[in-house]
């Protein structure tokens, strides 16, 4: 397998400088955040509705265990079949066991994240499997050879004109930014693999425990006949991704879809409980379900537990000021923006260069008030930020700074002197109090902004000096 | 001016309903170092509303800085210092939203399970930003300040999020005689400082600094005015650096009077 490398302040720089790239976050995130709050003001109370999704969503880890074990019990006696995964590479090496099995030579998929996450595609057209992606989106990125660069919007990188450029080459379409015209070549080309394909491959928005189903829900009605056109559908899913009842996925389901696209609901909300029975006309003649867990488990109970309450709609990522700069694949994971911040650190600790991820953030804290389940998303980057430090990750200025730093800050008479030479400096290298040069690593600021030059006296003094006056 | 609210008139004298107010002002270190006029300005605020002000001996920094960057013993280091040199000083009040998250929010997470965690509890219980602290405690919404020209505000993100702030401070300027408000596009974006992440992902930060320019140009105000001087430091270098005619002041100073047309 080719690494799947973070090499991700390297992309700031070329992302920050791709036009079309900024023309597209633009729109787009500009797009969603406003579909977002007309979505969220139409309800009474959306923050009733968030602390409610938040409270599902915690007490279905609680009880992981057990609402999983319901759902595979569920789901295998009515003759599906369930793969507990404990890693990417058993998911992988089920599927293609499967596909080897049964003779399957062409794979239509649905979307999903967690497929992403374990690479799943490049696996299996590696033992030779035809795979097609056929969410419009993910659909437009593999012919294009890329990875998704938002959660929900794979393509949300890509204008209408890099589209049609890679529609005419790919697909034989006659030039055109008629974006109907675009949509129809796309499904055109993509019915036939639907008929063609001998298995489906979907992700899962949220497993249901007590119905022993699984729910998807979708825009575009692909990820249904991804589930019922071919005779195979493997369903793969984050252990992460369950909830009790059907009560509680009405609330998830909302705050899914109005944080998401800003939608009231979704157009299509698939459940799905096992293969066809044979009463029924349509359906697929297997059904399995890979429960992924690739490190989740480790995660329930420890001190980042609440990122497993995401339920990937990517409103954070819309919210986030850095994912709106950046765009999706320079942080160098399957996970972008905010969350992915965190989530690609958890779940891929071994990419390089990985710790530097969680500073991928000013702080703001826009993706905490954006989260529909409420992921105190801020605090989690400043713990992963404390381990790295733990574990001797840090620039190699940081430790002497800090060190200086809090000598300073502890000692009042190092405190004074140390201020005393800032504001030498500082006024020695500035003009009229505005400084434009600092000394490595401090010439990062002033590249493009002046810094202030230090008072000549501080404010502790110039108030020792009017008690002493008596004013 | 509403501050009359707090003294009964009694027998034709003004007396007080309750013993005269009394803070702690923590300047933080960025205004004691670069920006005392703030730090005056807050007083002189507090001063007029007949607030006593002190300011404690030997107050550094909230230790906001490393704790954000992870290193988080020298931010115990730093913080726990001025939780003890903050203990017994009743009200403490602030004219920063961001060191003021730092000790409301974050001292839980830096000082959980530590000596420090109840007076940590303690602390954050009676900390106060300025704005916060005039128009929610004190009651005040015209402190007598003057400006002729146009204000825009910018909220500053930790204060926004983690303290409520952004009605208080609109108040007190829609108070201010002679000044236009006017609405900044985008008011609630972060200005991209961050700390550290200013100048560790530099160009990041440089892009989001260049939306908030660019909103500042929009909306056409003489003076960008906002409750944290890190976002200031960002957003006057950026308009310095474009030679822009806008101003970035501290709320502080425009209600003191301490901005000159």
């Amino acid at each position: 397998m080719t690494t799947h490398t973070i090499a991700f302040f390297d992309r700031v720089e070329s992302a920050l400088h791709d036009d079309s790239l900024q023309t597209a976050l633009g729109r787009a995130t500009t797009r969603f955040i406003g579909n977002r709050a007309s979505a969220v003001a139409a309800v009474d109370d959306f923050e009733a509705l968030r602390d409610r999704a938040r409270a599902i969503r915690a007490g279905a880890l609680a009880r992981l265990d057990e609402l999983l074990a319901r759902l595979a019990d569920m789901i295998e006696r009515r003759g599906g079949h369930v793969c507990w995964a404990e890693d990417g590479a058993a998911a992988r090496q089920y599927i293609i066991d499967l596909a080897q099995q049964r003779g399957v030579h062409t794979i239509v998929k649905s979307k999903s994240m967690a497929s992403e996450e374990i690479h799943l595609n490049e696996a299996l057209e590696h033992v030779g499997l035809d795979v097609i992606e056929t969410d419009l989106g993910e659909y437009i990125i593999q012919l294009a050879g890329e990875t998704p660069s938002h959660i929900i919007a794979p393509a949300i990188h890509k204008t209408r004109e890099q589209v049609r450029d890679l529609f005419v080459e790919h697909l034989g379409m006659t030039p055109t930014d008629d974006i109907p015209t675009m949509t129809r070549t796309a499904r055109t080309a993509l019915r036939q693999r639907f008929l063609q394909a001998d298995m489906g491959i979907s992700g899962v928005n949220f497993g249901v425990a007590n119905e022993g189903a699984i729910v998807i829900v979708e825009n575009e009605g692909n990820a249904r006949l991804t589930t019922t056109a071919p005779r195979i559908h493997v369903a793969i899913m984050g252990i992460e991704r369950i909830c009790e009842n059907l009560d509680d996925l009405g609330v998830l389901l909302q705050v899914l879809a109005r944080s998401a696209t800003g939608q009231r609901l979704s157009v299509y909300t698939s459940v799905i409980s096992g293969p066809r029975r044979p009463h029924e006309p349509d359906g697929p003649d297997e059904f399995h379900l890979v429960l992924l867990d690739n490190r989740r488990s480790d995660i329930i109970g420890g001190g980042y537990a609440e990122a497993l309450m995401c339920i990937r709609c990517g409103a954070c990522l819309n919210a986030c000021p850095v994912y709106q700069s950046i765009g999706g694949h320079a942080y160098g994971g399957v996970y972008s923006g905010p969350i992915g911040a965190i989530l690609t650190p958890l779940l891929q600790p071994e990419l390089p260069d990985v710790h530097k991820l969680p500073h991928a953030s000013s702080l703001c804290g826009a993706c905490e008030w954006a989260c529909p389940v409420k992921i105190a998303i801020p605090d989690l980057l400043l713990r992963l930020r404390a381990d790295a430090v733990k574990n001797g990750k840090y620039e190699p200025y940081e430790p002497l700074a800090m060190f200086g730093w809090r000598q300073a800050m502890t000692n009042p008479a190092l405190y004074g002197m140390g201020g005393k030479l800032a504001s030498l400096g500082t006024r020695m290298l500035g003009r009229d109090g505005r400084v434009g040069w600092l000394p490595p690593p401090l010439d990062q600021w002033t590249k493009q902004r002046d810094f202030p030059a230090f008072a000549p006296k501080t404010f502790t003094e110039l108030w020792e000096e009017r008690k002493r006056a008596g004013s | 001016m509403r501050s009359r609210s707090l003294r009964l008139k009694q027998k034709g004298h003004v007396m007080t309903a309750q013993p005269r107010r009394r803070v702690a002002l923590f300047v933080s270190c960025i205004v004691d170092q670069i920006y005392p006029a703030v730090g005056l300005a807050t007083a002189e605020l507090l001063e007029r509303q007949g607030v006593e002000v002190t300011v404690p001996r030997g107050l550094t920094c909230c230790g906001q800085m490393a704790f954000n960057a992870g290193f988080r013993d020298d931010a115990y280091a730093v913080a726990g210092r001025t939780i003890e040199v903050l203990r017994h000083q009743g009200d403490v009040v602030l004219p920063s939203g961001s060191c003021g998250a730092m000790i409301r929010h974050l001292y839980h997470e830096l000082f959980h399970g530590t000596r420090h965690a109840a007076a940590a509890k303690e602390l954050a219980a009676r900390t106060y930003e300025l704005t916060e602290y005039l128009v929610d405690v004190l009651g005040v919404s015209d402190v007598g300040a003057r400006f002729s020209g146009t204000i825009a505000f910018h909220d500053a993100c930790h204060g926004m999020r983690y303290m409520g702030l952004g009605r208080q401070a609109r108040v007190l300027l829609e108070h201010v005689a002679g000044a236009t408000i006017v609405p900044l596009p985008g008011s609630d974006e972060c200005c991209g400082f961050g700390g550290l992440f200013a100048v560790k992902q530099h160009q990041i930060s440089e892009a989001m600094l260049h939306r908030k320019l660019a909103h500042i140009d929009q909306c056409g105000c003489d003076v960008l005015v906002t409750g944290d001087t890190s976002c200031m430091t960002q957003i006057a270098g950026g308009l310095s650096r474009a030679k822009s005619r806008v101003r970035a002041r501290h709320i502080a100073e425009v209600l003191a009077n301490r901005v000159e047309r």
